[in-house]
């Protein structure tokens, strides 16, 4: 190694050197410093209010709450849809010590399926281990008790209870009530539209159908919130503040589950629909239609095999009720009898001659009565009592389809009755305008002639015929249907007050009695077509039969109910009401390939004045 | 005057310098509180932190024992170990969290690269204090080769942060010791030119990512940008008066990653705020201030650069940690010294601030 010789050291001079480079040393620290400082001051003093907000949004979580679904009641106060705790096995992972052994010993006690486990499992891959899974749901009671007994052998092990939805008398009431299920992406995104999203955070399940879905805003409350503190993994800390949710209001209906009963159990097998009205305000008695199903199967999610089974040719999905379209048929024919009547085209006195048939000079066709060999004379009261079809033929091509169309649609047909559920078809009311819209084709005189009783193109849904009913019973008073009678939030009860349509007016309110009176003759009279069904009643009811082709008989041909396959039988229909004096209520039947609708509706009026004896009107002029 | 050499002399036989002792007590006071808060209040841990401690300061006591001369004679043999340990830990080393920096030695697992943190300023400081001052190039060039030898082989480990902490220790030797401002400026633009190489193929993929990181930290706000913006929120919402001792909801609710070692200047910041942020730097700015008087007045050479360098990369440390939990600088591993958790990085330095305490009485007693 090269030695190098140092001169003599200056240690002054090396000093100074030094201190001269310690001293800039120091001032470059001092920048430094002022740097660190500065960037500091901007984070800390200017920019603090930003970090203040992100370090609160990292730390605060705000837990919504669901809030308690409103019951439905019946008009006498029984429940109809109520909210029952359902029982799910949870798993907190972090809690159990050996999973698998776990899971092995847990599946000894409550049955556990292979798919069960392997959603868990798949579950807890994606969440945090404090985070509780659910191992299996819905629980019944033996599973509860079996595992609440065992239950210090399975540390991490929880039962959780929610609320869900349930329908006590399951398929007796579907179409009026319809159901919950779970909320769906469209859904959620209709409520972002509507700006009610953030209600619905907490919420598994939404109205679908019938009353829950068209009450959806009243029934579900207001959701609450829990302001809690977190750490950076998501467990919570602390409770900070808390919103309780506000439940929904309760409704209570119209409808009368006895007599839903009543109707289920008189249609069994048949496809057809019953509604019953409250004559005095319009309030829906019962809404039943057949096949029905049960809607607790949708409220957990409806299985594919269940649901396929739905789709069935009887369509027990259809709200009949409301969405069958049916050919009014006879029952149209008081209404009938009284436009014919405002119209001059035939009075009381006056009567025709019915060979049976209807015919118009130059026209091959004939359009037959019911009566092969025809009804002889006839007056516009024997012509309802016993449906005479020529009479209202020849009425009908002389009012022309304009008259007749105007005033039926003052009578609801051709339009949405206004119940209060969506599922509702406005059905055809048929007219000029219409028939040019539908077939590009202009209207025949002899399109007329079925109008006159109610077949042709004319269809309605039994809502539609047991409000054009009730229309004429209260002699031109329009109250719309509704299912809803009362909100009731804790002591706060609103009484819904169904807002009255404009009333039919006629040029002479006689002509109303002259309808009335043939249909309580239809029920009194011996040659009624609905007097056997009622007999002995200790009420005093009328009403109209009505008979409704659903393939067309060719000319000549004659129709024999035997040879006819089961679904091209006719459909039947019965309007009724009672007591005749001060009708209380209206019953319309419509049964599809089927008969025996007047029976049914005797059933209805038997149990609902056995039920209401105040509403027999005793002292009645006949 | 004689009164008051009298009442000093207590420390000075003890070779304790007691302004700097007292600065030092009150960072380790600080540091308990910091690391109590940041470590959820965990016992065990602050017995081990404080143990560290104790271990720390009687490192510091037996070095300002060691005289200059006596430490001037093991510079050689304490750098070559040192370099051997080098060596062999990149050879035989034992990896964790990718990195191989320990050293097994059987009862207690070592790194060497904290030996050098001291070895290096004193190779060069010795190296270049026996010629005179300013160094001759010759000089400047084996002066040089001393710091880069050991720097080298830390980077490889990959150790970045302790790589430029000892680079930067005898870097701060030349500089003290009176490099002239040309070649100065003429090196720093040679650092500028070969940095674009040095990103290439210097540098590893997760030192690469932490610079990219460091220059938009919101593009990767779940991955490696993370730390950063959590810190900056914690830093943030410190505000001026701080959330209040073990308020940090940054901290507290573990949001704030490594927050009693690299990070815990942001717990500080967000308990204490601007206020104790404005404490912290003082209390540095004393203790660099005292470590360069003390360099100042050093005896000879040795002593003069040797303080210094210490001094002024004690400095590094504080700037490096604080720059880098506040978005100025890349996540480099380097703690907040004095008041990080970490026991070796403490014990390091604190024998360093008995060396200078060595070199402040050593004057002292040739005065008398």
């Amino acid at each position: 190694m090269l030695k190098h010789r140092p001169t003599i050291r200056d240690h002054s001079a090396e000093a100074n050197l030094f201190a001269r480079r310690a001293f800039v040393g120091f001032v470059f620290v001092l920048g430094l410093v002022a740097v660190l400082l500065s960037n500091l001051y901007t984070i800390q003093v200017e920019d603090h209010q930003d970090y203040q907000t992100r370090s609160n949004d990292n730390r605060i979580k705000v837990i919504p709450i669901a809030p308690n679904r409103g019951l439905i009641y019946d008009r006498n106060g029984v429940l109809l849809a109520e909210n029952k705790p359902v029982y799910n096995l949870e798993v907190i992972p972090e809690e159990v010590d050996d999973l698998d052994e776990s899971l092995d010993q847990i599946s000894k006690i409550i049955a556990i399926t292979e798919q069960d486990k392997q959603d868990f499992l798949k579950d807890i891959k994606h969440t945090r281990r404090f985070k509780s899974q659910v191992l299996k749901a819905r629980l019944d009671e033996t599973e509860v008790a079996k595992f609440s007994v065992n239950q210090h052998k399975f540390p991490g092990f929880s039962i959780e209870a929610r609320l869900a939805r349930y329908y006590p008398f399951g398929d007796t009431l579907t179409h009026a009530l319809g159901y919950v299920a779970k909320l769906n992406r469209k859904e959620l995104n209709q409520l972002e539209q509507e700006d009610r999203a953030t209600n619905y955070r907490a919420t598994h399940d939404i109205g679908k159908l019938g009353i829950e879905k068209y009450y959806e805003e009243t029934l579900h409350g207001k959701v609450g919130s829990q302001r809690v503190e977190v750490n950076n993994r998501g467990r919570v800390i602390r409770t900070l503040s808390m919103t309780q949710p506000q439940p929904g209001s309760d409704l209570v209906l119209t409808l009368d589950v006895g007599l839903q009963q009543i109707a289920q159990h008189a249609l069994k097998d048949m496809r057809g629909a019953v509604v019953v009205m409250d004559a005095k305000d319009g309030g829906v008695l019962a809404l039943y239609s057949n096949p029905s199903y049960d809607p607790n199967l949708f409220v957990h999610g409806i299985s594919s095999k269940n649901y396929k089974a739905l789709l069935n040719q009887d369509r027990p999905l259809i709200n009949r009720t409301t969405q069958g379209r049916y050919a009014p048929a006879s029952t149209v024919k008081p209404l009938m009898a009284v436009l014919a009547l405002e119209e001059n085209i035939v009075n009381e006195s006056t009567s025709m001659w019915d060979p049976g048939f209807f015919e118009i000079r130059n026209v091959e066709h004939k359009w037959r009565d019911w009566k092969r060999w025809g009804h002889g004379h006839v007056d516009v009261y024997k012509a309802i009592e016993e449906s005479c079809d020529t009479y209202f033929y020849d009425a009908a091509y002389r009012l022309g389809i304009t008259k007749i169309s105007d005033f039926m649609a003052r009578f609801g047909y051709g339009d949405l009755s206004g119940i209060d559920i969506h599922e509702e078809t406005t059905a055809i009311l048929p007219s000029k305008e219409w028939k040019e819209g539908r077939f590009k084709e202009s209207w025949w005189p002899g399109d007329t002639i079925s109008v006159g009783i109610g077949q042709g193109y004319w269809t309605a849904t039994p809502i539609q015929i047991a409000n054009a009913t009730n229309i004429l019973v209260n002699r031109g008073i329009n109250h719309p249907p509704h299912l809803v009678q009362v909100i009731k939030k804790d002591s706060d009860i609103t009484q819904i007050n169904n807002e009255e349509k404009p009333p039919v007016i006629l040029k002479d309110p006689r002509h109303w009695q002259v309808s009335l009176d043939a249909m309580h003759n239809t029920v009194q009279k011996i040659s009624g077509t609905a007097h056997k069904a009622f007999k002995g009643t200790n009420y005093d009811s009328a009403g109209k039969t009505g008979t409704a082709q659903v393939v067309s008989i060719a000319q000549g041909e004659r129709y024999d109910a035997e040879s006819l396959k089961e679904r091209q039988r006719d459909n039947t229909i019965y309007v009724g009401f009672a007591p005749y004096s001060d009708p209380k209520i209206v019953v319309s039947v419509v049964l599809e390939n089927n008969h025996g609708g007047i029976q049914i509706a005797r059933q209805l009026m038997d149990y609902y004045f056995a039920a209401n004896p105040v509403n027999l009107a005793r002292n009645e002029t006949p | 005057m004689t009164a008051l050499h009298d009442k000093r002399s207590i420390w000075m036989r003890m070779h304790l310098d007691l302004p700097l002792l007292i600065a030092l007590l009150i960072m380790m006071a600080g540091s308990i509180m910091v690391v109590y808060s940041a470590s959820g209040q965990e016992s065990s841990m602050m017995i081990r932190h404080m143990t560290r401690m104790g271990g720390a300061i009687v490192a510091m006591i037996v070095l300002a024992q060691f005289s200059p001369a006596t430490l001037k004679r093991l510079v050689i043999p304490l750098y070559c170990v040192g370099l051997l340990m080098l060596v062999g830990v990149l050879l035989f080393g034992v990896s964790s969290k990718g990195a191989q920096r320990w050293l097994n030695l059987g009862v207690t697992r070592f790194q060497p690269a904290e030996l050098m943190k001291l070895a290096v300023p004193m190779m060069v400081a010795w190296y270049i204090g026996r010629n005179n001052l300013p160094p001759r190039p010759l000089h400047l060039i084996i002066g040089f080769m001393i710091v880069m030898l050991p720097t080298l082989l830390i980077k490889e480990q990959p150790d970045l942060g302790t790589a430029i902490l000892i680079a930067s220790s005898g870097i701060f030797v030349l500089f003290l010791s009176g490099l002239s401002w040309r070649l100065i400026g003429f090196l720093s633009s040679i650092v500028a030119l070969a940095a674009w190489p040095f990103w290439h193929y210097g540098m590893h993929d997760y030192q690469k990512q932490r610079v990219l990181t460091f220059l938009d930290p919101e593009s990767d706000p779940l991955g490696s940008g993370y730390h950063i913006i959590q810190s900056k929120i914690a830093i943030g919402s410190g505000g001026i008066e701080g959330k209040g001792w073990l308020l940090g909801t940054q901290s507290q609710l573990e949001f704030l990653p490594e927050r009693h070692t690299d990070f815990i200047f942001s717990v500080l910041s967000e308990e204490f705020g601007l206020f104790g942020v404005c404490v912290l730097l003082s209390l540095y700015l004393f203790i660099i201030g005292r470590g360069l008087y003390i360099a100042v007045n050093a005896q000879d050479a040795f002593g003069k650069l040797l303080a210094g360098a210490l001094t002024l990369t004690f400095f590094v440390y504080v700037f490096v940690n604080i720059g880098m939990v506040s978005g100025l600088l890349p996540v480099v591993g380097v703690p907040l010294p004095l008041i990080s958790y970490g026991g070796t990085s403490m014990v390091t330095l604190m024998a360093g601030f008995g060396i200078i305490m060595s070199i402040a009485t050593d004057k002292r007693m040739l005065l008398k």
